[in-house]
């Protein structure tokens, strides 16, 4: 599109808007969580702390502990990420490349668990997690999110856009499923195991109701459910809250900045591929 | 049935075996079971006993749950839309030649990677009727949380804030798909920006706004993180804005009548399919991807 002067001081100014809306959320959060109690409902307003007060940090591991959330939202994530993606991909190249009765119609079961909100499965979940005796456990957390309809499909079509020449030959070779999965297919669907590894970690990271239903117990809270805890018992202490919305949130949106590339690729594959 | 058949279906089946356990388990036997135990008076310790149709009848006379399915709709129709035309606006401009696009998609894109309770907290702080920065600027004194005509509004324009950000990148890509070569083509015809936009771009466009729009109802209509952290637990303009998720948590997980609560579930899911075949035909008729 050619773009005249006046077009571009637009342009910008509409996004400058836009990036002004988006950020100064953050900003504020950030500014509030270094303010004393007293500075925070200042009118007006002050912008910045008369002392950058570190202290509410110490306060907030003081008042819920904040470190064993985070080892707990880590862990699950990792794991959950790790298992999914493998399963998913198992899967994935099982619908995408080899032959076997009742593939349809499993490929349709699949199809349609998609479809149905998750909450229909959430009471029946929580009773074999209680049966099994992990509630307040870290294998709560992971346990029903191991297996996912939705990763599988967006991988399937990543290994179909995968040429059959190079399995073939494999084949010819006398190479077995499990080293043409492994070593011929996994490597050349990289991307698409990366995309899927963002979108699951990110959803998995974010996550409130699961965890807030299986673990009660703070030391095996993670963050979010951490912050729901922290919300009931600071009350209006927003300089508290706001320290353990940064503490909750920074981790994901650091995350984000070092791999910036790989998350707009797996999003846009999300919405392309899936 | 030759030897290299019978290997490449035992594969077959052993890939898919890990996958179809833990869909077998944690989805499909859920979904009969919570059928089962909603004609059940399942409550906090696993016991219970046949009630027959009593929770459907309940349901259709508990105006609360009514409420909460009629403000997830409105929730759909109003922040779908106006979060979509946004996000495609913003779009469009990041997709034309302007310097430092880099930058603005990474810092729009910030609220899809933050964690919607913190979303939640920083919007209450921001909305707070006595310090909150939005009411200081407006020179206002508005309970944004706790006045029954504006908790809907509130939370509508914070489901906005924290989407536009993932439907952007996505409209984005689709953008990028667009050759560059049908814009050169109106311009040698003499087409205007707007006229390139109505008769290029969405048209061209139209099966990534399909899919946004599809993930987004679908989004919205499970709407819980966001609606249940800012209104907390003990909201008295609660009813202005609950949604039919915050509903089920709240039966099955805080009030403890699950049985009723999977009761929520199966309308969730009727409504869910409901919309989902409303979308699938109007998806045939136009004939789209």
């Amino acid at each position: 599109m050619k773009i005249n002067r006046k077009n571009n001081f637009w342009i910008h100014t509409v996004l400058i808007g836009a990036v002004l809306l988006t950020v100064i959320p953050y900003v504020w959060m950030f500014l509030t969580s270094v303010k004393t109690q007293g500075e925070s409902i200042m009118v007006p307003p002050k912008m910045f702390p008369e002392v950058w007060r570190w202290d509410n940090y110490k306060i907030l591991f003081q008042t819920l502990p904040f470190d064993k959330f985070f080892i707990n939202t880590f862990v699950s994530t990792v794991v959950i990420t790790v298992f999914q993606v493998f399963f998913c991909a198992m899967a994935a190249y099982s619908f995408a490349r080899l032959k076997f009765p009742g593939k349809k119609v499993i490929f349709i079961i699949i199809l349609s668990i998609m479809m149905v909100p998750w909450q229909i499965y959430l009471i029946p979940q929580y009773m074999i997690i209680q049966k099994l005796g992990l509630l307040n456990t870290i294998s709560a957390l992971i346990l029903p999110s191991l297996f996912s309809a939705y990763g599988t499909f967006l991988l399937i079509n990543f290994f179909e856009s995968i040429p059959m020449s190079l399995e073939e030959a494999a084949i010819i070779d006398g190479c077995s499923y499990p080293q043409i999965f492994f070593k011929i297919m996994l490597p050349l669907v990289v991307p698409g195991l990366i995309a899927l590894a963002i979108l699951v970690s990110l959803w998995s990271w974010n996550s409130l109701m699961w965890p807030l239903i299986v673990n009660s117990s703070t030391d095996k809270m993670t963050l979010s459910a951490g912050l729901a805890n922290l919300s009931g018992r600071a009350g209006t202490k927003y300089p508290l809250l706001m320290a353990g919305s940064v503490l909750a949130s920074v981790p994901m949106i650091l995350f984000f900045f070092l791999l910036q590339k790989k998350f707009i690729a797996g999003i846009s594959a999300s919405g392309t591929k899936g | 049935m030759n030897k290299k058949q019978k290997n490449e279906m035992l594969w077959g089946y052993l890939m898919l075996l890990p996958l179809i356990t833990g869909i077998l388990v944690f989805s499909i036997v859920p979904f009969f079971q919570n059928i089962f135990y909603s004609f059940t008076n399942l409550g906090s310790f696993g016991q219970y006993k046949m009630i027959g149709f009593a929770n459907y009848s309940k349901l259709f006379s508990d105006t609360k749950v009514w409420i909460a399915f009629w403000n997830t709709f409105k929730y759909v129709i109003f922040s779908v839309p106006i979060g979509i035309s946004l996000s495609l606006i913003i779009a469009v401009l990041l997709n034309s030649k302007i310097k430092g696009k880099g930058l603005y998609r990474t810092l729009l894109f910030l609220p899809a990677v933050t964690m919607p309770s913190a979303i939640a907290m920083i919007w209450k702080w921001l909305y707070n009727k006595d310090f909150g920065i939005l009411n200081l600027v407006f020179g206002t004194h508005v309970s944004w949380m706790g006045n029954p005509n504006f908790v809907f509004w509130s939370i509508t324009i914070v489901m906005i804030w924290s989407g536009i950000g993932y439907n952007m990148i996505i409209l984005l890509a689709g953008l990028q798909g667009i050759s560059p070569s049908y814009y050169e083509a109106a311009e040698i015809d003499g087409a205007g920006p707007v006229a390139k936009f109505f008769k290029i771009t969405l048209p061209l466009l139209s099966p990534t706004l399909f899919f946004v729009s599809i993930t987004s109802i679908i989004g919205t209509l499970q709407s819980f993180d966001i609606v249940m952290m800012m209104l907390g637990k003990t909201s008295l303009v609660e009813g202005k804005a609950t949604t039919a998720v915050y509903m089920f948590y709240k039966q099955a997980f805080i009030l403890h009548n699950k049985g009723y609560a999977a009761t929520i579930a199966i309308a969730l899911f009727i409504v869910t399919m409901i919309i989902t075949a409303i979308q699938l035909r109007l998806q045939k008729k136009w004939n789209i991807d």
